[in-house]
């Protein structure tokens, strides 16, 4: 993949595995596009099968006119060709086991000489793999000329036995100058370095480990003084999500920008704290890498199912700020965007991520970095702030926003205050008042109301007749895109709305105002984004059309097409 | 129910610490436990400690979970901010404030049924990590919020107010300490303030996790006769394995002791600990004797107290994180952020 990147042609990978270490099969697939489409198409053009086992499910994969490689080593069950797939046999095992030694290189070196193959098949650059290969093993030369020796063999064994190229052939462009291929999770977790988080508490659970493996990674490159070997940060691996988040909580109530990473089952455990934070009003950033629920459900498949559990988390009137980033890109400008929001606003904010976006490798345009860039500490008295004040009250309004001053401790005996998850009046003190209660309520949904006009709006592309709009949120980014050109290709010209917070702007209310229907595209089986828009805005559910993907793999373009065609296929004329 | 505040009186002849504050700037709200809780006393303890110490208020952060004990934090040190998280969760918010600001004094208080039973886990991985933190339970064997029901600490036998006998064994929280790798373990009754003051001082100054497992009576739920954690019992059933004097640093040691009978103790801090051992068989400096000692005496039916367990040269969490010195939470965010320089060399790998 990074070779026909490295060729300057669009490409994204995705990988499908399953939650074990060894012994059960997995898929990677990859999309080459001339048009720069990165998501996921449907159907395959060319399948390189490596598993016996499944050989007729890949088989079916392959679209008429495709082409399935396999390892001819073994015969193959002549049931399983197609009359309208060409099918090329490479003696892959019977190649290694000739010529490496040792079981270990035998295996290894068969998927690299199959790379060499369709290198041969599709005409990539050899002097690309070679450079890439270098890379890879800069310190151990010795695997380059092994890996070389490979990808010779199955590059000469193809041009000899095969005509090369085939049809679908990649030809070199110059696409993918200023882009780089990052997963959503390392891109997270350098927004935390950048946004200068130093506390991370977490709790490992998949698809969520790699961004806190990634955040210690980054900071012992560059958050170690090198005289002392002194770190400015601490990671703690809690005993669980319950302690994750409550550590998250106390080193943000002690004046640290602190984060955790988890995925749905960790949320559900954090929950009862989510509701704590809400109402205590301490700032926390975390990161939802959502995976297919509900319960263990299927731990390394992507879904978008904790909509409603995030927004809505914990017992009680809650609501919870989310972000939605759509690709690595925006995980990097999520993550730093969350610190400054949790801080402003005094409460958890929640990156939801996917596994989609946090483990696959995403072509996306290079980060930048503004160095005038302005940290958002929010409202925070200290020594001197309270030189000047007269009386201050911790949940005492003065702005009108909403949003109260706080203080930290360690600092000064008149900004002390007591925090409490009961209830508390104005100065924070304990009361059980329904009146005070009832304010106190009303000022966190003043605080909701400006918190919508804080966080990131919606990208939105509207053009003049079109009746109907696409509304998506994350990882759908890409196909709903590409299937919104094949639909216009159909005459289904529509609008395209990806929301990319909660609260819901204005923007989005506007938007789903002017359009009669409104198709809102999510990966889970209940509608949950429509749901929320529905009690958010009080909509007429009859004018959202669900299209619902949640196989638990990454959205293609196809389904998404198909998925808004069945739905105008059954519309009853009036 | 709201929040009273105590009457400030100040005397012109209070003394003062090496702060020039009085006990009274160590105090806090008004408490509102029934007449006669153990846990009042331990807060007054806790004002003397503190106060003794001279810690500058605002530099004490009060933390608890759920319960009559968690209460307790509004009514000690004002000056000081205070968490009341949820129930058995303290010690995760101990450690975010620890970890975000190393130079807080973390105080933690806690009751049997927040550490022993929903907190158990907490409790045992906050030990493990060695936090920097005094942890208090405020050990009553019952549930005193919700009436009356047993919790983890009760004994065998003992008989609550409706006269339901506990048929399981208790948990102790000092034999859990002494399996979880706590570096300060000790145990004592409300009603000892003379105990409690120099132990609270000590734990105060021990780098690493300080437990102390105060006895504290439940005068409304258990407080009555065939109850193993009422006043009556406790003064007849605990009696001090170690009695300690807490020096603390630049003081010489004055007092003479028997030949053999005193064990030095250097904190990190400078203090010595000078422990006197009730009896020679006593080892509190290594983890399998006190085990088998308080374990065997438990069994005898007698809970001993003092400080039962200390390894001075722990290591706490910022120690083996090699932590900088100055608190995480006073570094700006921008003199932490690499910058728009170091971008493209992170970025290189990802061509």
């Amino acid at each position: 993949m990074k070779s026909i990147f490295r060729m300057g042609v669009p490409v994204v990978g995705k990988n499908f595995f399953p939650s074990n270490i060894q012994g059960l099969p997995t898929w990677y697939e990859i999309r080459v596009s001339g048009e720069k489409h990165l998501a996921r198409r449907d159907g395959v053009d060319v399948m390189v099968a490596m598993n016996a086992q499944t050989y007729a499910e890949d088989l079916a994969c392959v679209v008429p006119g495709g082409v399935l490689i396999y390892d001819s080593t073994w015969p193959r069950s002549g049931e399983l060709d197609r009359d309208d797939v060409q099918v090329l046999g490479i003696p892959l095992s019977a190649m290694c086991n000739e010529a490496f030694d040792g079981v270990r290189a035998r295996i290894l070196m068969k998927n690299v000489a199959y790379v060499g193959a369709l290198a041969a098949l599709l005409d990539l650059d050899l002097a690309v793999i070679r450079q890439l290969l270098e890379e890879t093993f800069a310190s151990k030369p010795a695997l380059v000329e092994a890996n070389l020796k490979a990808i010779h063999m199955g590059h000469d064994y193809a041009s000899t036995h095969f005509a090369c190229p085939l049809t679908a052939r990649v030809e070199a462009a110059e696409d993918t100058a200023g882009h780089i291929m990052i997963d959503g999770n390392t891109a997270a977790a350098l927004g935390c370095l950048y946004a200068g988080a130093t506390v991370g508490a977490w709790y490992p659970i998949t698809p969520s480990t790699s961004l806190m493996d990634a955040f210690r990674s980054f900071c012992s490159r560059h958050r170690v003084d090198e005289a002392s070997g002194q770190r400015n940060y601490c990671v703690v691996q809690a005993e669980d999500e319950l302690a994750a988040i409550g550590m998250v909580l106390g080193a943000s109530w002690a004046g640290a920008r602190a984060f955790t990473a988890t995925s749905g089952p960790g949320i559900s455990l954090m929950s009862e704290f989510l509701g704590f934070g809400y109402f205590t009003e301490l700032p926390a950033v975390l990161f939802n890498v959502q995976r297919v629920g509900p319960s263990t459900g299927l731990p390394t498949r992507t879904q978008q199912a904790d909509i409603l559990s995030c927004a809505y988390a914990s017992h009680g009137d809650t609501r919870h700020v989310l972000l939605f980033p759509a690709n690595p890109g925006e995980c990097f400008e999520h993550a730093v965007a969350a610190f400054d929001l949790a801080e402003r606003l005094q409460t958890p904010v929640i990156v939801m991520s996917d596994l989609d976006i946090g483990m696959n490798d995403w072509m996306c345009p290079e980060f930048e970095w503004d160095d005038d860039r302005h940290f958002d500490r929010g409202k925070v008295l200290g020594p001197a702030e309270l030189d000047r004040i007269e009386e201050w009250g911790r949940y005492r309004d003065v702005d009108g926003d909403g949003i109260p001053w706080r203080t930290l401790p360690g600092q000064d005996v008149r900004g002390a205050y007591f925090t409490r998850g009961s209830g508390h009046d104005e100065f924070a003190r304990y009361t059980e008042n329904g009146d005070v209660y009832r304010e106190l309520m009303q000022r966190l949904d003043a605080k909701w109301k400006t918190a919508a006009g804080l966080v990131p709006g919606a990208e939105i592309d509207e053009h003049a007749g079109a009746a109907a709009g696409l509304v998506t949120v994350g990882s759908c980014a890409d196909a709903a895109l590409e299937a919104r050109e094949l639909l216009a290709g159909e005459s289904m010209p529509m609008d395209y709305c990806r929301i990319r917070a909660f609260p819901f702007g204005e923007d989005i209310r506007g938007f789903l105002e002017r359009h009669e229907v409104c198709y809102v595209l999510e990966q889970n089986r209940d509608g949950q984004l429509k749901s929320l828009i529905v009690n958010e805005f009080g909509i007429d559910p009859a004018r959202l059309r669900s299209v619902l993907i949640y196989d638990g793999l990454p959205v293609s373009a196809g389904s998404v097409a198909s998925g808004i065609r069945a739905w105008t296929k059954n519309e009853v004329p009036a | 129910m709201s929040y009273i505040s105590k009457p400030r009186i100040d005397h012109p002849g209070l003394k003062q610490n090496a702060l020039g504050l009085t006990r009274r700037d160590y105090e806090g709200g008004m408490s509102t436990l029934c007449a006669g809780c153990g846990h009042d006393s331990v807060t007054a303890a806790l004002v003397q400690a503190c106060w003794e110490l001279a810690i500058p208020p605002e530099r004490v952060a009060k933390l608890s979970g759920i319960g009559c004990s968690s209460k307790t934090p509004a009514y000690f040190v004002s000056g000081a901010h205070g968490l009341n998280s949820v129930h058995g969760r303290m010690p995760s918010v101990a450690t975010g404030a620890a970890a975000a600001n190393r130079d807080l004094h973390c105080i933690g208080i806690s009751g049997d049924g927040d550490s022993l039973s929903i907190g158990m886990g907490q409790f045992c991985h906050a030990m493990r990590r060695n936090l920097d933190l005094l942890y208090l339970i405020e050990n009553n064997g019952v549930y005193g919020l919700t009436k009356g029901q047993f919790s983890a600490s009760a004994d065998r036998g003992t008989k609550a107010k409706k006269g339901e006998v506990n048929q399981q064994p208790p948990i102790d929280p000092v034999l859990t300490a002494l399996a979880a790798g706590a570096t300060f373990i000790a145990r004592s009754f409300s009603g000892d303030k003379a105990q409690l003051v120099p132990l609270m001082k000590a734990g105060l100054r021990h780098r690493g996790f300080a437990l102390i497992d105060v006895l504290s009576p439940c005068v409304t739920f258990n407080d009555h006769e065939d109850s193993t954690k009422s006043y009556a019992f406790t003064r007849q059933y605990y009696h001090p394995a170690v009695n300690m004097d807490f020096v603390p640093p630049a003081e010489e040691i004055r007092t003479a002791y028997d030949e053999g009978e005193a064990m030095e103790v250097r904190l990190h801090d400078g203090s010595e600990l000078v422990l006197r051992k009730t009896d020679e068989a006593y080892d509190p400096g290594n983890r399998a004797n006190a085990f088998q000692y308080i374990r065997q005496h438990l069994d005898q039916g007698e809970f001993l107290t003092g400080l039962l367990y200390v390894d001075p040269e722990s290591r706490e969490m910022h120690d083996l994180n090699q932590t900088v010195e100055r608190p995480l939470a006073s570094l700006a965010p921008d003199s932490l952020c690499p910058g728009s320089s170091a971008l493209p060399d992170i970025l290189a790998r990802y061509r």
